[in-house]
């Protein structure tokens, strides 16, 4: 096994890949690295974030992050989320993961930071 | 006794275990290895004769000096340029477009155009956006069409007395067509611009002759071409050069200095302000030199037959899918494919764990990626040193992949 369990179910069998119904938190970003794009969308009541999904063509261990992020997003507090940093997602996956892949692991966490910052910037 | 075992022990990385095994160095086109000679000639200058080059008056900065230009006439020795005034020693190929595009910005004028291709190296698109974007200027692309070809109709379509610049690599470091810099050269000298060929993946592996070749700026890196990092060459024609201002001022690079004006120094030292990567120059010279002994007649040869193999075995493996043009003797050093379902990143990640080293990602082509239809691609290259059992262990780590992942 190259990376974990975790990152190769996830990998392989995403949970929350695709597009979400009434997403009123888009974001987009790409890794300078690879070129990979990791689009988050996520659905906002009360402070909170209700729903989240992602969308991407990126290597395992950016889409294992991704999934497991709109997992962890899935009923948190925005406030919340927006303190998490690499080291929440990174004991979630059980990796070890060198240097030089630590942007797969961490664009998702910057591209829903992105997104909440641009709700928060447009209200 | 083969091309490859006769250098392998010339090279003493490979002497390394990654992984537990042992390293096949798959990578050669983003940067090559070095052989001992070159490691050697770089630690002897430093032990027995650094100094500045050019104004000392000391027998160390004499000798400095002496062996940096001797490197400059290995150089123009190398790539067949008429005279030793027309090689520019910059940091490397990306400084020497640079140079190239703010030494000629000066002279563009909003409306002019300026031709890349759509599978330049960022390092030979960037400069031109930028001074586009600075000048008014407009930049167009050649197509790149079926397996990798450049659109030749499309080309002459796009010339005309507007263009002023056509960037071009001879070599695309990704799909490793080799372009037709000769008919690009004529078409555009017909139209009036000047060529700048980026010979990055070209010179390394293929001879090369600039004088034939007929372009106006011909640019590649050392460290590509099994010499230091940070020394790369700028070769210009001399009529064109004499026609233009520096880019960059400092000292080295003038004659006489006032406070408020000065005259330029003579070619080559114009183009060359600071003090130069002297001892990557001289690794450079040991570089020329290597590559000299063994022939790049014969490291053409030895490459193509690689290239063959690697296609050969990749095109049975089902889940990979290859870019670029399939006739080897069309083609550089350079294969790039995919494998179905894997990441590129993913997959550069798995060989590595066999002690691989191949490319992964988008190559800093960008806009060529787009052109395929792909995030990135994997790339293996191949340098002298490079086996027909090294391209097989890659076949056979391909094949079992999915096991791993």
């Amino acid at each position: 096994m190259l990376y974990s369990s975790v990152i190769s179910e996830r990998f392989r069998h995403p949970r929350f890949f695709g597009d979400l119904v009434g997403a009123d938190a888009v974001f987009e970003d790409v890794n300078p690295l690879c070129g990979d794009r990791v689009r988050i969308q996520l659905r906002l009541a009360d402070g909170s974030i209700a729903d989240a999904r992602f969308k991407g063509d990126s290597c395992a261990i950016c889409m294992a992050s991704a999934d497991l992020l709109a997992e962890m997003a899935r009923g948190r507090a925005i406030r919340d989320a927006l303190a998490w940093g690499p080291d929440d997602l990174l004991t979630r996956l059980q990796a070890n993961i060198r240097p030089s892949r630590m942007n797969c692991v961490t664009l998702p966490l910057q591209v829903m930071k992105g997104a909440l910052a641009a709700v928060r910037a447009a209200r | 006794m083969t091309l490859a075992e006769r250098c392998r022990a010339d090279f003493p990385i490979l002497e390394r275990r990654i992984n537990g095994n042992p390293l096949v160095y798959l990578d050669s086109a983003a940067s090559s290895q070095k052989p001992r000679q070159v490691i050697d000639a770089v630690r002897r200058y430093y032990e027995t004769t650094h100094a500045n080059v050019h104004r000392s008056i000391h027998t160390l900065g004499e000798e400095a000096t002496a062996l940096l230009e001797a490197s400059r006439d290995k150089v123009r020795a190398f790539i067949g340029a008429a005279e030793r005034e027309e090689i520019i020693f910059t940091r490397g190929t990306t400084e020497a477009i640079n140079l190239v595009a703010q030494a000629i910005g000066r002279t563009i004028k909003p409306g002019d155009e300026v031709v890349v291709t759509e599978m330049e190296h960022h390092s030979n698109l960037i400069p031109w956006q930028m001074l586009c974007r600075d000048r008014g200027a407009v930049l167009k692309a050649v197509p790149v069409i079926g397996d990798g070809f450049l659109d030749l109709e499309a080309f002459s379509r796009l010339l005309s007395s507007r263009t002023r610049v056509v960037a071009v690599a001879h070599v695309s470091n990704v799909l490793g067509t080799i372009n037709p810099v000769g008919e690009i050269v004529k078409r555009s000298r017909a139209a009036g611009a000047l060529v700048l060929v980026d010979g990055a993946q070209a010179v390394p592996h293929m001879p090369v002759n600039v004088e034939g070749l007929g372009a106006d700026f011909y640019a590649f890196s050392g460290h590509k071409m099994l010499g230091p990092t940070g020394v790369g060459v700028l070769y210009g024609r001399r009529a064109v050069l004499e026609t233009l201002e520096p880019a960059w001022g400092g000292g080295e690079m003038i004659k006489e200095v006032w406070i408020d004006h000065a005259q330029w120094n003579d070619l080559p030292w114009r183009f060359e302000p600071g003090t130069p990567p002297i001892a990557p120059i001289v690794g450079l010279g040991a570089a020329v030199e290597y590559l000299s002994g063994v022939g790049m007649e014969a490291v053409a040869s030895h490459e193509q037959a690689l290239c063959r193999l690697t296609l050969d075995l990749l095109a049975k493996n089902g889940d990979v899918t290859i870019y670029g043009p399939r006739n080897p003797e069309i083609k550089g050093a350079v294969v790039a494919f995919n494998v179905r379902g894997l990441h590129p990143h993913d997959v550069a990640h798995l060989l590595d764990q066999e002690g691989i080293a191949v490319r992964a990602g988008h190559h800093c082509a960008m806009p060529l990626m787009r052109r395929l239809g792909v995030v990135g691609t994997l790339r293996a290259s191949f340098s002298v040193h490079t086996t027909p059992a090294e391209i097989e262990h890659l076949a056979r780590s391909l094949s079992n992949l999915n096991l791993m992942l």
